[in-house]
């Protein structure tokens, strides 16, 4: 069981990590200061296996992976948005942040709420509230980057042409 | 048959392709800097894989350069290390990255690149695919020479007419920028064009790719004519043939016709870029600090505009007015023509090259309650230091204008006076 953390729609990669503390590249201390300017208590509360929930274009702005590496680095468990903005979709995927696309439960989760993810199905519950939600499937090839961890650890074990097959 | 990027993606690919097809493409350069390296250098070292092909990889110090603190400086170090270590030739530091990416050559019609950087989209200005991505895709290209692509779905803007004296491109993105909305572009490829654009000189047309970012598209592309192929043959280093790569009986998701001739002034206020308002009506808004720089706009003819209108005048004793050009070899142009001696007796500080300010790094950084107007392309809370400041974006005309009163200025209110015209800096 999770608690929900809510953002709004076309939250940008300076408000989930400012550009000055980018400095560093390990994620407990990019996670210290997640969110600081809009939730600055978020850091302080946060409990490994909470769900942020984000509106529109989710992750909007800067290229920095410094961004979803602070939101697994305060172990949130996974993301679910309306949408993505597309480079953030993507590091997501690379460095192994589980992501969930589903517009009717971004607008349906509030937060504090207490939230069940199935990772492998899709499957979302709001226990607050009773309601069900399923998110979009994603693409095979993005599956198989997501199953092994990361796109480091898939190319441990595959070459890139596995990834079209 | 297709959209400039199905075109582009197709010659790639070596068979046509059309928009919702993924695609594992060669990429030609791969471009990251003193911000993103560090993580694909710890990306490449977890993947445990040599490097493909070394003449790939371009490498820029320029976002925190030279070093405002010991961790800047220790990225640096872990940098030079890694290019020393694996002997790569494209190493750079004279200035913003896709401006080297410009002038160096890298950047010519039909080339796929792939940036560490979300304005690597600037590179389309040329009809380059250029798309910023994260390190760690950045360090798996670097091993393997690949990217995986969604061909994206095309928004064509079509520009009709001439702006008037004292409405830039820069204006007419931010319009854009306003009318479609910070998604307005997510995940498709924006073609700008028409007699507008086809009109434009290189250095105006490079801000519609570089602020295609701002709407969150893929990439913005405009297709390479002769004013292209001039640019490469005189600007650059870039050996040819040039294919000239054109949308061919093109299927556009959606057209947006703009005409470009009734445009006035246009700001993107704080806190976000779609915040756009014609600039009548914030004028008199009071400005703690003119920067004009980065990747959007701080050209030799950026600055040209600038020095025009402030040749023979101060700006206001009480605004810090800070000028970082593009790039050395810009620097170096607007210093041997006196434009540099122009801005500094007009009260300007010139600094060195690079992105210190628009990321809040040095150079510039804003304290809490002041208001700035700058010619980047973003002015997310928080961006140039406090979060507590404000950020307003503007045409390099704008800021000139700005510079001088200490609030937002109409740059056509000061043209109107005969000491100055954009023409006239460095007679």
């Amino acid at each position: 069981m999770s608690k929900a953390w809510k953002f709004e729609d076309n939250l940008n990669t300076d408000e989930i990590i400012p550009g000055r503390f980018n400095i560093t590249i390990d994620p407990l201390e990019l996670a210290k200061n997640v969110f600081c300017e809009i939730k600055p208590e978020y850091s302080k509360k946060v409990t490994p296996g909470d769900v942020i929930i984000g509106g529109q274009n989710f992750g909007c702005g800067s290229s920095r992976e410094h961004a979803p590496i602070a939101i697994k680095g305060s172990q949130a468990r996974c993301v679910i948005a309306a949408s993505y903005a597309r480079i953030f979709f993507r590091n997501c995927i690379n460095i192994g942040l589980p992501i969930l696309e589903c517009t009717e439960a971004a607008a349906g989760i509030q937060e504090g709420d207490e939230v069940d993810v199935n990772l492998a199905t899709g499957e979302i519950f709001n226990r607050t509230t009773g309601r069900q939600f399923q998110a979009r499937p994603l693409p095979d090839f993005v599956l198989k980057i997501a199953g092994a961890g990361g796109i480091v650890n898939y190319l441990k074990e595959h070459d890139i042409q596995e990834l079209m097959a | 048959m297709g959209t400039l990027i199905e075109e582009i993606f197709s010659r790639k690919a070596g068979r046509p392709v059309q928009a919702g097809e993924i695609l594992l493409l060669d990429v030609d350069y791969i471009m990251s800097h003193d911000n993103t390296t560090p993580l694909a250098i710890k990306a490449f070292r977890e993947i445990g894989k040599p490097i493909h092909d070394k003449e790939r990889i371009v490498l820029h110090l320029d976002h925190a350069y030279p070093a405002p603190n010991i961790l800047a400086a220790e990225n640096h170090k872990k940098i030079i290390e890694f290019v020393k270590e694996q002997e790569l030739p494209h190493f750079h530091r004279q200035g913003v990255c896709h401006q080297v990416m410009l002038e160096e050559g890298y950047v010519t019609p039909g080339a796929v690149i792939i940036g560490a950087d979300s304005h690597s989209n600037t590179y389309g200005a040329m009809g380059a695919f250029g798309a910023g991505l994260g390190s760690t895709e950045i360090a798996v290209a670097w091993v393997t020479g690949k990217c995986w692509f969604k061909v994206p779905e095309t928004i064509r803007i079509e520009l009709a007419g001439r702006t008037q004296p004292g409405v830039y491109a820069k204006d007419v993105m931010i319009h854009i920028v306003g009318l479609m909305g910070m998604d307005g572009g997510t995940y498709r490829s924006v073609e700008f064009g028409g007699e507008y654009i086809e009109s434009l000189p290189m250095h105006e047309r490079i801000i519609f790719p570089n602020m295609s970012t701002e709407i969150g598209a893929k990439c913005g592309l405009i297709a390479a004519d002769e004013i292209t192929l001039s640019y490469l043959q005189t600007q650059t280093p870039a050996q040819g043939p040039f294919e000239m790569i054109r949308p061919v009986h093109p299927r556009y998701e959606r057209v947006l016709e703009i005409d470009v001739s009734q445009l006035t002034p246009q700001v993107a206020c704080h806190p976000d870029v779609d915040h756009v308002k014609a600039l009548a009506e914030v004028a008199g808004l009071e400005i703690h600090e003119v920067y004009i720089g980065t990747c959007t706009n701080a050209r030799y003819e950026d600055l040209e505009i600038v020095a025009a209108m402030l040749k023979g005048q101060k700006v206001h004793p009480l605004t810090r007015v800070i000028v970082t050009p593009a790039s050395d070899r810009i620097y170096k142009k607007a210093m041997k023509n006196g434009l540099i001696e122009i801005l500094m007796d007009a009260g300007c500080t010139v600094t060195g090259t690079g992105c210190g300010a628009c990321i809040g790094r040095h150079g510039g950084i804003l304290a809490a309650g002041e208001r700035a107007l700058t010619t980047m392309n973003r002015n997310f809370i928080g961006r140039m230091g406090s979060p507590l400041a404000e950020i307003y974006l503007a045409s390099p005309a704008t800021a000139a204008a700005t510079a001088l009163t200490g609030k937002i200025t109409d740059p056509r209110e000061l043209l109107k006076s005969p000491f100055s015209t954009p023409q006239g800096a460095a007679q």
